[in-house]
């Protein structure tokens, strides 16, 4: 099956995918002015330092916006249409492009409160999912 | 720094057919809307010594010029954005010329972008899950207009935009294709054809997606010296702008974009001095946000600006006055440019009568050219 394109792992980005397996979202930190950033990059946009950490995020956020794909424009959405990708702003501020499960895409809203999945698509990838927040809010 | 205010023109266009299958290379397309040019100009292969390309674009500009039989490229270059590219050609062409590094100097593009490599289906800009791409393709985000689809829906959520406003723009790009021969989609559309057309990537529809083609454009630029002896009135290049988003963490935000507005200022002109626009449209999300970026109405008023007929042919900012992307044919910004000197000139198939200065969007930059 011709699926959509998997991550490649790189050095810029191998602590997050590890994470993952793990079953934990990482945010990378710059390690001099502590900026969050997402997707991981080797440099800090705001003050170019080269050295980061990675930090634990709490996985919440909320919807900030979504497309719903129905035509399968890509060999890789066929059988998976309607699909929604969301970005997620999660709770920390980045901005986290991701798809929502245990929702039909018609029940998602902007604004609407949501939480981190993880689904495990290989030996070594596992990708970061939200669905519909459980939590009770306050 | 010196401005190249008026210093330079476009002297020359060339089209080929557009087409869903031209049945040719691209090499042969691009020779044809070159040569095309050039005869229109009044020029011969032989004055041509500078080719800018875009990137993305794979012929080389010593195939080219040995087609062409063109003896000693004075100077040649590319640049990036893929299909945004337009008006940082123009501006190459304009800064090899005003610096003595070549006289005449073509910019051009063609693609079977219907017949070989879609961009719709990511078959040109998809990553393979690399780099940045590692945390969008494999969640589906592939193609250009899902990217659009999220802009818009955001605008909508943000401003109460509708997709009847964004169907006002493909209607109105439709209206003005219906009077131009070239246009690959002529039968004229309303606003309820828009919104029965099929949903691709929800909130937006087939007839919010620009028409991919097979095809070719090009100019030929001079100095302005040079113009004024050729056979065309020119089409003086006032000023040209670059702007590519860049830095941040990848919000909607239009604050690197809208950097496009700077035109005006290089020109000393305004955004109410426009006679007609020629805006990107590869989906009408983006319009509705360039005109916002542009300035001809306040952020999140798109919406109702563009409805009423207002930016058709006849209204206050008549748009895409060839059909544009949405109805002509998808040549990346090359086919807005060729009819903005046609408006110039006072060819066009919908002619804005006496216009003087036309507003031109390439995506990636923008250039204001006037008669």
């Amino acid at each position: 099956m011709s699926g959509l394109p998997l991550p490649v792992i790189d050095s810029d980005n191998a602590e997050f995918w590890a994470a993952c397996k793990r079953h934990e979202l990482v945010l990378q930190r710059c390690g001099q002015c502590k900026t969050l950033r997402h997707p991981p990059r080797p440099m800090c946009h705001v003050c170019n330092s080269m050295t980061s950490e990675w930090v634990k995020s709490n996985g919440r956020g909320r919807i900030y916006s979504y497309v719903i794909t129905v035509q399968p424009i890509h060999p890789g959405l066929v059988g998976k249409v309607p699909l929604a990708t969301v970005r997620v702003q999660l709770e920390e501020g980045v901005l986290f492009t991701s798809n929502v499960v245990g929702c039909a895409p018609d029940e998602i809203r902007i604004d609407m409160p949501v939480e981190v999945v993880f689904e495990d698509v290989t030996q070594e990838i596992t990708l970061p999912k939200f669905r519909p927040s459980r939590q009770v809010e306050g | 720094m010196e401005s190249v205010k008026d210093k330079c023109a476009v002297v020359g266009i060339g089209e080929t057919e557009y087409s869903r299958d031209s049945g040719r290379t691209e090499r042969s397309l691009a020779l044809e809307a070159i040569k095309k040019a050039i005869e229109d100009a009044g020029l011969r292969p032989g004055d041509i010594d500078g080719i800018v390309k875009y990137a993305v674009q794979p012929e080389t500009e010593t195939d080219l010029a040995a087609c062409l039989g063109i003896r000693h490229l004075s100077y040649f270059g590319e640049a990036g954005f893929a299909g945004g590219a337009g008006a940082a050609l123009v501006r190459q062409a304009v800064q090899a010329i005003v610096t003595g590094a070549a006289t005449n100097v073509v910019v051009f593009r063609a693609v079977n972008g219907r017949s070989g490599k879609r961009y719709g289906r990511g078959e040109v800009t998809g990553r393979g899950g690399r780099g940045d791409a590692a945390f969008s393709e494999p969640f589906g985000l592939i193609a250009p207009g899902q990217g659009a689809a999220m802009s818009a829906r955001r605008h909508m959520h943000d401003y109460g935009t509708t997709s009847r406003q964004l169907g006002a723009i493909a209607v109105a790009c439709r209206k003005h294709a219906a009077r131009n021969p070239r246009a690959l989609l002529r039968d004229p559309i309303t606003l309820e054809d828009h919104q029965n057309s099929r949903i691709i990537y929800d909130p937006l529809h087939m007839l919010d997606c620009c028409y991919e083609a097979d095809g070719a454009g090009a100019l030929v630029i001079t100095s302005a010296d040079r113009a004024r002896a050729l056979k065309q009135r020119p089409a003086y290049i006032m000023a040209t702008v670059q702007a590519a988003p860049g830095g941040g963490d990848g919000a909607h935000d239009r604050t690197e974009t809208s950097a496009k507005h700077k035109v005006f200022a290089a020109a000393g002109v305004s955004p109410g001095d426009m006679d007609v626009v020629q805006i990107y449209d590869h989906f009408t999300p983006w319009v509705l946000m360039a005109i916002e970026d542009y300035g001809f109405c306040k952020r999140g008023e798109g919406g109702p600006f563009v409805e009423g007929g207002r930016i058709e042919l006849g209204g206050g900012l008549p748009l895409n006055t060839s059909g544009g992307h949405l109805s002509e044919a998808y040549l990346q910004g090359m086919n807005h440019m060729i009819e903005a000197v046609r408006q110039l000139r006072g060819t066009s198939t919908a002619q804005v009568e006496g216009a003087e200065l036309v507003l031109v969007d390439t995506a990636a930059g923008a250039l204001i050219l006037r008669r």
